[in-house]
């Protein structure tokens, strides 16, 4: 599992490890948490390009369906297909299997409207 | 299941040659049915007509609705049904009515389907309801459909955005979905409204149409409904009317007055119609005058003192459901009008209103309630500060009722509210039920503080215990095989 302090974080409660040419991104634990039990996970086909913000997927938990929204615009080049027999992964262990999907970033910019581990706690603490 | 008081399932039951049949002897099926409709194999349960009788006796035991207690399940409106709607429902001047009898035979069936249809719209402020849908989601599906159409003649296809506010009911993004328009959701303000300012920032020359309730789902009125609608007409949009809270506005205000062009009933809910059983519903289906020649076929007209269907409505999108949808249900609707009249009916909503203030204010004392003003017929509270304190959530509270004789309220919804309990009382409730109510939810709130696993534990009284909703969403297994 990787250190907090090497994500970035959107409002809208997703995190994002870029690591060169491959960004991966998940939900964060406050999420998971709000969401409670996670049944099903939506993804978006590999190959597909994604704006920053975008509709990537859906959650679904047992209280509610939710969308899904990529923190920063890429081409997806993987999913995390171990989701589909096992979505309680994502309840489990956000930062580490339970993360959703690859992108090959196109946009480095955009990691800078993001927040950091410490800014995002305090929206998440609200 | 072998368990003491598990009933046997109907399929795992009986034996063979114990049923009874009635047509073996002397009269063949095929005198009555022809040869190609007939199966040699039907894998029925072989029961006795006694044991029949005893399984579905037994299953009517252990069911929960309206006829034994509370069911105080927001934006629902699960109130009495009068016995005197199902009386005149089932008489059989109208219950052996068959469709395809000709309208002037059938002119009392068609005067009943005429008169509730006037009586809505002038109660409502529309030119004209369709009796047609057999839902209230089934006439969203058939308000949108119209707006589709109506948009398409006039060559207007560009507008292919539906806004839909997060205190909307739920249903109206998929029903929007499902006409191919794309969803804008759009946040309420901090005192639960929409406001006109965030409206604006959503309307534009793509917007078809903003779905919205009213009072909505937390139970609060639109102030600025007019303003809104003004925003969304001079954008070239339709205004389309939830009317799952229709129950806290009756001889008060009209959405037809408010500025909406499209809205739905649902009289199972307003107008006493037994469900809740995912049973038949009835959704009829309003507009304005400029969409009167959308409307779904048939249409029931008046030529002087005669009844007549219409079918011949070019413009229309439509039949939404075979023969007269469920006909039954119009003729409770218009009993309960004509026994409640126009002055009865506003009574409703104040009463509706009243319950629901008074409720709001006593479960204020130990839940968090997040719109802390006088609320219409529903209200929400919230479970967030037990969970951070205890991690007793919504659900434990909702299950731990059920062992109080409850109806849980709707939970977790609307999505805003975190750990949402949306309790609507409705006005055929006594003020000893609602005290009795929240007492015991008071209870059930001291004992998260002491006792949280028993709560976690809860329901222990019911027939079923506490079921593992997360397994049945990961696992379906919704079929019986041998």
């Amino acid at each position: 599992m990787a250190s907090l302090e090497d994500l970035l974080f959107s409002k809208e409660h997703e995190w994002v490890r870029v690591d060169g040419e491959s960004a991966t991104i998940g939900i964060t634990d406050y999420a998971q948490n709000a969401l409670g039990d996670i049944v099903y996970v939506e993804l978006p086909k590999v190959g597909t390009t994604i704006a920053q913000f975008a509709n990537v997927g859906v959650i679904e938990s047992v209280k509610a369906v939710s969308d899904l929204f990529t923190p920063i615009s890429g081409e997806v080049i993987e999913v995390n297909g171990a989701l589909e027999s096992d979505p309680a992964a994502v309840n489990r262990e956000p930062y580490g299997t339970g993360w959703l999907l690859k992108l090959r970033p196109t946009n480095p910019d955009e990691t800078k409207s993001l927040l950091s581990s410490a800014e995002y706690e305090k929206i998440a603490a609200d | 299941m072998s368990e003491a008081g598990a009933i046997a399932l109907i399929f795992e039951s009986g034996q063979e040659g114990r049923a009874n049949r009635y047509f073996e002897q002397g009269k063949p099926l095929e005198n009555f049915l022809p040869r190609q409709l007939l199966r040699d194999e039907l894998p029925l349960p072989d029961n006795s007509e006694l044991d029949v009788v005893r399984h579905f006796t037994r299953l009517s035991q252990r069911t929960f609705g309206i006829d034994l207690g509370f069911y105080p399940l927001g934006s629902c409106t699960m109130k009495y049904n009068p016995r005197v709607n199902d009386a005149i429902a089932t008489r059989p001047e109208f219950a052996e009515l068959h469709p395809y009898t000709p309208d002037d035979l059938a002119q009392g069936a068609l005067a009943v389907m005429y008169e509730l249809e006037r009586s809505l719209s002038s109660l409502f402020g529309m030119a004209a309801f369709s009796l047609n849908p057999s839902a209230g989601a089934h006439a969203e599906l058939g308000a949108l459909l119209i707006a589709k159409k109506y948009f398409k003649e006039r060559g207007e296809t560009s507008r292919d955005k539906v806004i839909v506010p997060d205190t909307a009911h739920g249903t109206n993004p998929a029903s929007a979905a499902m006409c191919g328009f794309k969803v804008i959701s759009m946040p309420s303000n901090e005192r639960g409204r929409v406001s006109v300012a965030e409206i604006r920032k959503v309307v534009g020359a793509d917007t078809a149409v903003c779905m919205m309730t009213n009072p909505n789902t937390l139970g609060l009125f639109e102030e600025e409904i007019a303003a809104i609608a003004a925003v969304v007409h001079e954008a070239g949009g339709l205004m389309y009317y939830d009317g799952a809270n229709a129950n806290a506005i009756m001889g008060y205000t009209r959405p037809g007055d408010m500025g909406f062009d499209l809205m739905h009933l649902n009289t199972h809910k307003t107008f006493t119609i037994p469900h809740g059983g995912g049973g038949a519903g009835h959704g009829p289906l309003g507009v304005a005058a400029h969409l009167v020649d959308y409307l779904p076929t048939p249409v029931v007209v008046r030529e002087e003192s005669n009844f007549h269907l219409d079918f011949d409505r070019p413009k229309s999108i439509g039949p939404l459901r075979s023969f007269w949808s469920n006909f039954a249900h119009a003729v409770r609707a218009l009993a309960y009008l004509y026994a409640n009249g126009s002055e009865g009916l506003k009574r409703v909503s104040q009463l509706a209103v009243l319950n629901a203030n008074y409720l709001r204010v006593k479960i204020a004392e130990f839940l968090e309630t997040p719109y802390p003003e006088i609320c219409r017929h529903e209200f929400v509270a919230s479970a967030q500060r037990l969970k951070k304190q205890n991690g007793v959530r919504a659900l434990d509270l909702a299950k731990a009722l059920l062992d109080y004789g409850y109806m849980a309220p709707t939970m977790y919804f609307p999505l805003l509210v975190p750990e949402c309990l949306m309790i609507e009382p409705t006005e055929t409730e006594s003020k000893e039920t609602l005290d009795a109510f929240a007492e015991a939810l008071a209870k059930i709130v001291q004992r998260a503080h002491t006792d949280p696993q028993a709560l976690f534990d809860a329901p222990v009284t019911t027939v079923v215990g506490r079921v593992d909703e997360t397994r049945a969403a990961r696992q379906p297994d919704l079929r019986w095989r041998p």
